[in-house]
């Protein structure tokens, strides 16, 4: 009995919180993901790089289905996301996301832009619990405002995204995708917009968070950061992994022709 | 001047003293419900049609959604609204046999209907210039297409379509003088009697005049403010 307890509990650690197969994507006739399969587990920061137009933001946006994928599958939380009838809502709501652009939403504040989603999206349930609207949106505001003074912009709470800094509205978008409590975090290129002196702060918070044990997908061209914070690099090339492995196994000693060709040509 | 003033003083007498004035008030108010009212139907069906229209369409159902919208947004665009309201007075009203309505209301709807069809271009335009990343930042929070659209593309494009909104309101305005044509009373018909009823046409027509522009000149100046309101979010200062 003992023994099969802890089979049990190993065998739930092992299982991954992303599980892709042999997804694919053709934009028409372009097909620009061609068969990628890997597994994601708890606690993992995959750096995905390669060069422009290899399929990197197309692989991870296609993760929490902002593209749908053409074939293939996506398991999470024990439903293939690929499927049409999958209620893909729900699921994205522990998939947080955050993009080159920043998006935060141009006609909310920034403490809006942090709680909306957390109080819109679970009030229902809180409700069914016995909790108060009231109360629960209370609870919400707290937690947003936690969150703005763990990056030093709580001054900032009822201006509105224009007013920001880019490294200001790229915290507060880091900030808005963690308040849903995900499981996983997807970064598309998320210092990519910033000026130069901004990329260092956004760095540092994706930084803390990965400390912190979140479970992180990231494309990003920054190899110095990859090489800190990845656990696995993921190096793709027309739709494809070319190579993956650790940070030292790809920086270091790279195997596949293509992968030293890129990593010349940008470190 | 004399005349003028004499003319001046039979206009006054027949608008204040023969309670000609009660037609005019009258006139101005449906003038104001149709165009308010209707104004309200057109930006929530127009909002409602530039939604179903800007959709992704990988499926069946939004394309023919789509083809039924565009069919309608041909129709009310491609007759003149004197001939839609004929039409839905004396020829849908009667078929579908709904009691009595009074004309005011069919005006409402068809005003409505009709100015539905103008919003929905000028929203479908408005929707378009909303940054494509506020509807993925939503979708990817984990809210619905429809509650994403709502919470933040539509409040945006509604900022950013205003100026055209306000254009529909006022032409709105100006074409509810057609009313009379299904035999509502407004302020061409209530001035025309008064014009009758002493053969002096020319104050009562220059006073519909003054009517219509007063009524402009105030809504411009309270779409100049709403304007301003909306506009709190915009980055202060800067170029304007």
């Amino acid at each position: 009995m003992a023994e099969n307890i802890g089979f049990t509990s190993s065998s739930v650690s092992q299982v991954p919180i992303l599980s892709v197969y042999d997804l694919k994507k053709a934009f028409s006739s372009n097909e620009v993901l061609k068969g990628i399969s890997t597994d994601i587990y708890k606690g993992e920061k995959v750096v995905v790089i390669g060069p422009s137009g290899s399929g990197k933001s197309t692989f991870l946006r296609c993760l929490n289905c902002l593209e749908d994928p053409t074939s293939g599958s996506i398991i999470f939380d024990g439903e293939d996301l690929a499927d049409q009838r999958v209620n893909i809502n729900k699921h994205r709501q522990k998939i947080g996301m955050v993009f080159q652009q920043f998006n935060l939403f141009n006609n909310k504040t920034v403490l809006q832009n942090i709680m909306i989603a957390p109080y819109t999206l679970n009030k229902k349930k809180v409700k069914k619990e016995g909790k108060s609207a009231k109360e629960f949106k209370e609870e919400c505001r707290q937690n947003a405002l936690a969150l703005l003074r763990r990056i030093g912009l709580e001054d900032k709470a009822n201006v509105y995204p224009s007013t920001l800094s880019g490294g200001q509205k790229q915290r507060v978008a880091i900030v808005r995708a963690l308040a849903m409590s995900p499981k996983v975090m997807l970064f598309d290129e998320p210092t990519s917009a910033l000026d130069p002196e901004m990329v260092g702060e956004v760095l540092n918070l994706i930084k803390e968070v990965a400390d912190e044990g979140m479970t992180m997908v990231i494309v990003t061209h920054e190899m110095g950061f990859a090489r800190e914070v990845a656990t696995r690099v993921l190096f793709m090339d027309e739709g494809m992994i070319a190579e993956e492995g650790t940070p030292t196994e790809i920086f270091d000693n790279p195997q596949n022709p293509r992968t030293k060709q890129f990593l010349n040509a940008v470190l | 001047m004399g005349s003028f003033g004499n003319k001046i003083s039979k206009f006054i007498e027949s608008f204040i003293f023969d309670g000609g004035y009660k037609e005019v008030i009258e006139g101005l108010g449906n003038t104001l419900k149709i165009a308010i009212l209707g104004l309200c139907i057109g930006v929530i069906l127009g909002t409602v049609i530039a939604t179903i229209r800007v959709m992704p369409k990988y499926k069946v159902f939004p394309r023919i959604l789509d083809k039924i919208c565009g069919l309608y947004v041909g129709f009310f665009r491609g007759t003149p609204i004197v001939v839609q309201l004929l039409v839905g007075y004396f020829v849908i009203l009667p078929l579908i046999g709904l009691g009595r309505i009074s004309e005011e209301n069919v005006c409402v709807v068809i005003f409505g209907l009709n100015s539905a069809a103008y919003v929905s271009e000028v929203m479908r335009g408005g929707l378009n210039s909303v940054d494509q990343g506020q509807l993925e930042a939503g979708r990817a929070l984990g809210f619905s297409y429809a509650s994403t659209m709502v919470r933040f593309v539509v409040p945006q494009a509604v900022k950013n379509i205003l100026p055209s909104l306000g254009n529909e309101f006022i032409s709105l305005i100006k074409e509810t003088s057609v009313i009379s044509f299904v035999g509502a009373m407004d302020l061409y018909v209530a001035l025309t009697k008064i014009g009758q009823n002493n053969y002096e046409p020319m104050v009562p027509y220059l006073f519909m005049a003054i009517c219509y522009i007063v009524m402009i000149f105030i809504i411009t100046q309270l779409i100049r403010l709403l304007e301003k309101a909306l506009s709190k979010s915009d980055r202060k200062g800067g170029a304007k």
